[in-house]
């Protein structure tokens, strides 16, 4: 089975867990399989039209998916995928809580 | 492949006894001699932050006798820097970080030039800054000054010798648009503010900056001197938990911005729009908007009117064990979703964390399950411990 090793910035929304198996016969399945098994995980990888986030890497035994058929590139048993994430460091953000969303 | 930064042969540049005998190490290996001692002495290097990535960067070039090292940094030392930021001591804290450096890395190696730019790197003074220097260091901590140095480097043709941490985990690579991919070819777009937690809430391990600045310094030195495979196109992941290292390919994007053949970004731009978040972090107060907040001093006078308030604190039970209020009830944040049936509408509630940021993203979800009488505690415990209740301790 695939598993996808997951950074420690989304490893709060996967109990924890470092490497998650997957089933799916492509990057996009694969991907879809993990945010089933951790919905939250979801908001973090797509946006709202369903797409891949710009700032998510999605690497493919080494290769980045961009660079192949992206989320349709064919995976097997053996593949080890990877999401590398973008991280900056010390600085605390501001959260721009926009509330007029929830009015 | 081998790649030098500086091509110059720097033949000019000559060693003193003193210089030669402290660079002996170097002299004996065949990969430096004197040849690459004296490409290092000649070099220029930029620091871009003298935090935890920048203090064993600059500390390990001056030792290794990089002849001019330049820093940038707009801060002050502070206690809770020196649990990473080694090139700071306790006898420093107050100094200007780019003076305290500049005194370590001089006290290490008199031989060196040290510039220090007590400023902001902003899109106005950027390229004036970088332009007297040959490589440049990304010890930042923030997305706007990460992209911002990119574009420097892109649009003046210079390594940009990255790394980043958060908690146990580090990434590194040499961005250099003229032989391979650049940060923006990786990272088209910075992620939303508050989607991905900064070190400041998550936490960083205080060697891991170490291990990653350390890994930078090698890559500088590396690129100076012209030796072995510098990490062009590829990006290292170590994971200090695991004590793994793994390293995955990059390519050049050929829809970049800024390093593609048709770039759309010709000149730097305003990063702090781009990013939606500020360069620097001038407060530690956070919150929901002026309509949802509560400031420490009102919710004490609520306190101390006898007004009847739940007040719910969202940090994590390790958070709560160093530091909390008598009033608190505890319900981390992760666990709120599933206690909303816990919320009484007619209750009054101020929820509250650190800073006020976790809170305010909480409140939002309260809100959005109805229970709409609630503030955010803005600035959090760290507020009330500045200004309410001065013997708390403050993390």
């Amino acid at each position: 089975m695939p598993n996808i090793r997951i950074p420690t910035p989304l490893r709060t929304y996967t109990n924890g867990d470092t490497e998650i198996t997957v089933q799916g016969t492509t990057v996009g399945e694969a991907l879809h399989d993990l945010t089933n098994q951790h919905v939250e995980l979801r908001q973090h990888l797509y946006n709202e039209d369903g797409k891949l986030r710009a700032f998510v890497n999605i690497f493919l035994d080494g290769d980045d998916v961009r660079h192949l058929n992206g989320e349709n590139t064919a995976i097997n048993a053996e593949s080890n995928l990877r999401i590398v994430p973008s991280v900056a460091g010390g600085l605390i953000y501001k959260h721009n809580i926009n509330m007029s969303k929830t009015k | 492949m081998s790649i030098e930064v500086n091509p110059l042969p720097a033949e000019d540049v000559q060693l003193t006894n003193d210089e030669i005998i402290r660079y002996s190490r170097h002299l004996i290996m065949p990969e430096v001699t004197l040849s690459g001692q004296r490409k290092l002495k000649n070099a220029k290097v930029l620091c871009v932050g003298t935090g935890g990535l920048g203090s064993p960067v600059a500390l390990y070039l001056a030792a290794a006798g990089v002849g001019n090292i330049g820093m940038v940094d707009y801060d002050i030392v502070e206690a809770n820097n020196l649990q990473r930021q080694i090139i700071h001591g306790t006898s420093t804290i107050g100094k200007l970080k780019v003076e305290s450096a500049k005194d370590r890395l001089l006290d290490i190696n008199p031989h060196i030039n040290i510039t220090v730019h007590n400023n902001l790197f902003t899109s106005q003074n950027a390229l004036e800054l970088a332009d007297p220097y040959d490589l440049i260091i990304d010890g930042t901590d923030n997305f706007p000054t990460r992209y911002l140095v990119n574009d420097v480097c892109v649009l003046q043709n210079k390594p940009n010798v990255y790394g980043s941490i958060f908690r146990f985990e580090g990434q590194v690579s040499v961005f250099w648009a003229e032989h391979g991919p650049c940060y923006r070819c990786l990272f088209p777009e910075p992620p939303p503010p508050g989607l991905v937690p900064s070190c400041a809430e998550g936490g960083v391990l205080g060697i891991l900056p170490g291990t990653i600045g350390t890994m930078q310094a090698t890559e500088a030195i590396k690129l100076i001197v012209g030796i072995g495979e510098p990490l062009i196109g590829k990006l290292l992941l170590y994971d200090a938990l695991a004590m793994s290292v793994d390293t995955v390919r990059l390519k050049k994007s050929p829809d970049c911005v800024i390093c593609s053949s048709q770039p759309t970004i010709t000149e730097l731009i305003d990063y702090e729009q781009f990013c939606g978040m500020p360069l620097h972090d001038q407060t530690d107060e956070e919150g929901a908007g002026d309509e949802w907040d509560i400031t420490v001093s009102q919710l004490n006078d609520k306190f101390n009117a006898g007004d009847k308030i739940r007040l719910i604190d969202v940090r994590e039970d390790f958070e709560w064990d160093i530091v909390h209020l008598p009033q608190a009830e505890l319900i981390p944040m992760g666990d709120l979703p599933g206690r909303l049936s816990e919320f009484n509408t007619t209750d009054e509630h101020v929820i509250m964390c650190r800073t006020g940021g976790r809170s305010a993203q909480m409140l939002q979800l309260l809100v959005s399950a109805g229970i709409t009488k609630v503030k955010n505690l803005k600035g959090g415990i760290r507020a009330w411990a500045t200004e309410i209740d001065t013997e708390l301790p403050i993390y």
